[in-house]
């Protein structure tokens, strides 16, 4: 296993010494092949897991179905390739993925190293701690000199450190590679306590032998954006993905969703007509049909329809909407005006 | 690299043939023209890389290293904390690794010895049960051991506030065993020093006793004078430095023990799995090594009245040592390099910490290149080393 991972990173090592610049008209190129290459989590349920039919599902790999909307007008047309935390930049600066969709925290030296640019969050997160309840722990400020699980190859590592340092408490980290040796370790009473993003946390939680045994502690130590991100220099790409997201988001505020979008073609409002591309303009101007945004909320439906399919109250992940809500509503989702 | 073989049969016609159909001229400008194609190659991959990093503006180069690693580690030898660099992080890895490889090719060669030579035991039970604990380790790939071990520390060991205690002293829980050592104390440097002098001691007693033996043919004890030495002097040692006996408990404070000395379930799993593993393929490489010798010079040994121990120390061993050294090299460099599965069971060793490195600098060239620097180092170190000890080994022919 370990020699696979390093064997994929050395492919895409290699993959960048012999191929040239890829990232000029990504969009012309995937028109021309007539498929979307995404790079998703390997398995994170809510985010991107394959279901027993071998069908992905989850919040990312709905936007990623989204952008397939809006270039080819059906959900279908798409490539998954599934990747770990460490060859997910790798695979996207080397051209092997076109977007990569696959719960990345927008940071700045990623940014700006890494030669890649970040598009509309498509789900605001935070770094928490999950804890058994027979210790009996009501704040993160108690862990004092706890052995604490963590989840390698992300930002929660480096979060993990700065918020034990800020707060003068020692600890002891455990950090493994894997998602379900960490849950062994975890639920087997390896460590006091484990971290990461909130969402994986309750995702985690789902596969514990008892999960009412475990609780998140109410503190939350981390901003984490999680946004698809493109390659560095190519705005016409970087467009086409950032308003495949944006689309979704405005389509809630304007209340369409996958049910009612053929109705509200028959809309008077002039912002929705021209959002549906009644009223021609936003399509020509991002190089796409004028029936983008149509498609993307017929076939895959607004953020609000992704959110609770995939990650929401009724699915065994139970998050409310929080940070993710519209603007409207007190939360952070916002998009520029569609015209 | 040149061929000079043919030389002496080219000799006659040197003067007349014209130079391109001289064979030593030949291979030269095949050999020179493989090299430049070779290194033509490295430079084409080199600069195309830089050039397309840069078209990319992604960070290159090794500056990252004296930069703040900012996460912390969770097993170290030496003191470690987040506002270290990269370089000091990554030192900390490598130092695990060595750890983990050195104490790990020790205890794999000692089990790998006692499994073989009891694989050939004459006792019927003894030999069978070697056999089926080379037969079942040998078959098993050593990640899912690893595993296995992992999985049986976490789950039947107690929590903290639950721990065994066998005995005053030694704490047993799923955090690892924790053993007291003695308390901080100037006679402990002592007594190491006169680890080194009686080390010393009996080197140059051996010597002499193997001199003395030759001239005189008297045996000399060694080995009971060489254990009373390396006994003994550190003892005296501690009694001149008033003879402390404080000693460092392991005491339960808040989630975890402190004090002691501790041995984790990751760093306890990875060296019994690779210690368990590899010390199978050891012990047929020492069986094989047994076996090649033939069967003449066990009973001309037996003839001569020898007992079984100096049959096996003084005849067997040293010729079949040069059996076994190569292809033992190779086991011992395999189980420096498994030792990089570590990552799956979460003992920060030198790949776990480059990968952590590499997620967060996201330079995973300069990272790979580490990593690989790493490994050809310290097998190249072991491959050196054991190609000493083999021309040691080596049969003197007179």
């Amino acid at each position: 296993m370990k020699y696979f991972k390093i064997l994929t990173v050395l492919l895409s090592v290699v993959l960048i010494l012999v191929s040239g610049i890829v990232s000029a008209g990504t969009l012309e190129n995937v028109k021309k092949k007539g498929f979307v290459q995404v790079g998703v989590n390997q398995g994170l349920f809510g985010f991107a897991s394959a279901d027993e039919k071998g069908e992905w599902k989850g919040l990312d790999v709905d936007t990623a179905r989204a952008i397939s909307c809006a270039v080819f007008g059906t959900p279908d047309k798409l490539k998954f390739i599934p990747l770990s935390a460490q060859t997910r930049f790798t695979a996207l600066q080397s051209g092997e993925i076109d977007v990569l969709c696959r719960n990345a925290t927008r940071t700045l030296a990623r940014e700006s190293q890494l030669g890649l640019n970040f598009v509309t969050v498509n789900y605001y997160d935070g770094q928490g701690f999950m804890v058994p309840k027979s210790l009996g722990l009501k704040s993160a400020k108690e862990l004092s000199g706890a052995t604490v699980c963590v989840l390698q190859g992300t930002t929660t590592e480096q979060n993990a450190a700065d918020y034990f340092k800020k707060n003068g408490m020692a600890w002891k980290p455990v950090v493994v590679e894997s998602t379900p040796a960490i849950q062994q370790a975890f639920f087997s009473g390896r460590c006091d306590c484990m971290t990461s993003d909130a969402s994986q946390l309750a995702g985690l939680r789902t596969a514990a032998p008892k999960p009412g045994d475990y609780m998140l502690l109410p503190e939350i130590i981390s901003k984490e954006p999680l946004a698809p991100a493109v390659r560095h220099g190519d705005d016409q790409w970087y467009d086409v993905v950032n308003f495949s997201v944006l689309a979704m988001i405005q389509a809630e505020e304007y209340g369409i969703t996958s049910k009612n979008v053929d109705d509200m073609l028959k809309s008077e409002d002039p912002e929705i007509k021209r959002f549906l591309g009644v009223t021609p303009g936003n399509g020509e101007a991002l190089g796409l049909d004028e029936k983008f945004a149509y498609n993307i909320v017929k076939h895959v439906g607004n953020y609000g329809e992704v959110f609770d399919r995939n990650v929401g109250p009724a699915t065994p992940l139970a998050i409310e909407r929080g940070l993710n809500a519209l603007w409207t509503n007190g939360g952070l989702m916002y998009a520029p005006p569609f015209k | 690299m040149f061929d000079f073989i043919d030389r002496s049969i080219m000799q006659k016609d040197h003067q007349s043939e014209p130079i391109w159909t001289n064979s030593t001229f030949r291979s030269t400008v095949y050999q020179i023209a493989a090299i430049s194609i070779v290194a033509l190659t490295a430079y084409y991959l080199f600069t195309n890389t830089t050039a397309n990093l840069a078209k990319q503006s992604i960070a290159t180069g090794f500056g990252f290293l004296s930069r703040e690693s900012s996460f912390e580690i969770g097993e170290s030898m030496i003191s470690f904390s987040s506002s270290d660099t990269y370089l000091k992080a990554l030192a900390v890895g490598a130092l695990n690794t060595v750890k983990v490889s050195f104490i790990g090719i020790i205890l794999t060669v000692a089990l790998g010895i006692i499994v073989g030579i009891a694989r050939l035991s004459t006792n019927w039970l003894v030999s069978r049960i070697a056999a089926v604990y080379i037969e079942v380790l040998q078959d098993i790939p050593v990640l899912l051991q690893l595993f296995f071990w992992y999985t049986i520390f976490n789950n039947v060991m107690p929590s903290p506030r639950q721990a065994m205690i066998p005995f005053n002293g030694m704490v047993l829980c799923n955090r690892g065993a924790y053993f007291a050592i003695p308390a901080d104390h100037p006679a402990f440097t002592w007594m190491g020093y006169a680890i080194v002098i009686a080390c010393i001691l009996i080197f140059f007693i051996r010597k002499w006793a193997k001199k003395r033996q030759e001239r005189t043919g008297q045996i000399f004890p060694i080995f009971t004078v060489s254990s009373l030495l390396i006994i003994v002097l550190p003892l005296v040692a501690w009694f001149v430095m008033g003879a402390p006996t404080e000693m460092n408990m392991p005491v339960l404070k808040g989630f975890n023990f402190e004090g002691g000395y501790n041995v984790s379930p990751e760093f306890g799993s990875l060296l019994l799995g690779l210690v368990l593993y590899t010390s199978a393929f050891v012990a047929e490489i020492v069986r094989a090594g047994i076996q090649s010798i033939s069967k003449g010079q066990r009973e001309a040994a037996e003839s001569l009245g020898l007992r079984p121990i100096f049959v096996m120390n003084l005849v067997i061993l040293p010729q079949a040592l040069r059996v076994i050294i190569p292809p033992l090299t190779s086991q011992l460099l395999n189980l420096t390099k498994n030792s990089s599965l570590a990552v799956a069971i979460g003992y920060p060793d030198f790949v776990s910490i480059s990968n952590t490195t590499i997620s967060q600098t996201g330079q995973a060239i300069e990272g790979v290149a580490l990593i690989m620097i790493m490994y050809l180092t310290i097998s190249l170190l072991t491959s050196f080393f054991m190609n000493w000890y083999n021309d040691k080994m080596a049969l003197v022919e007179r």
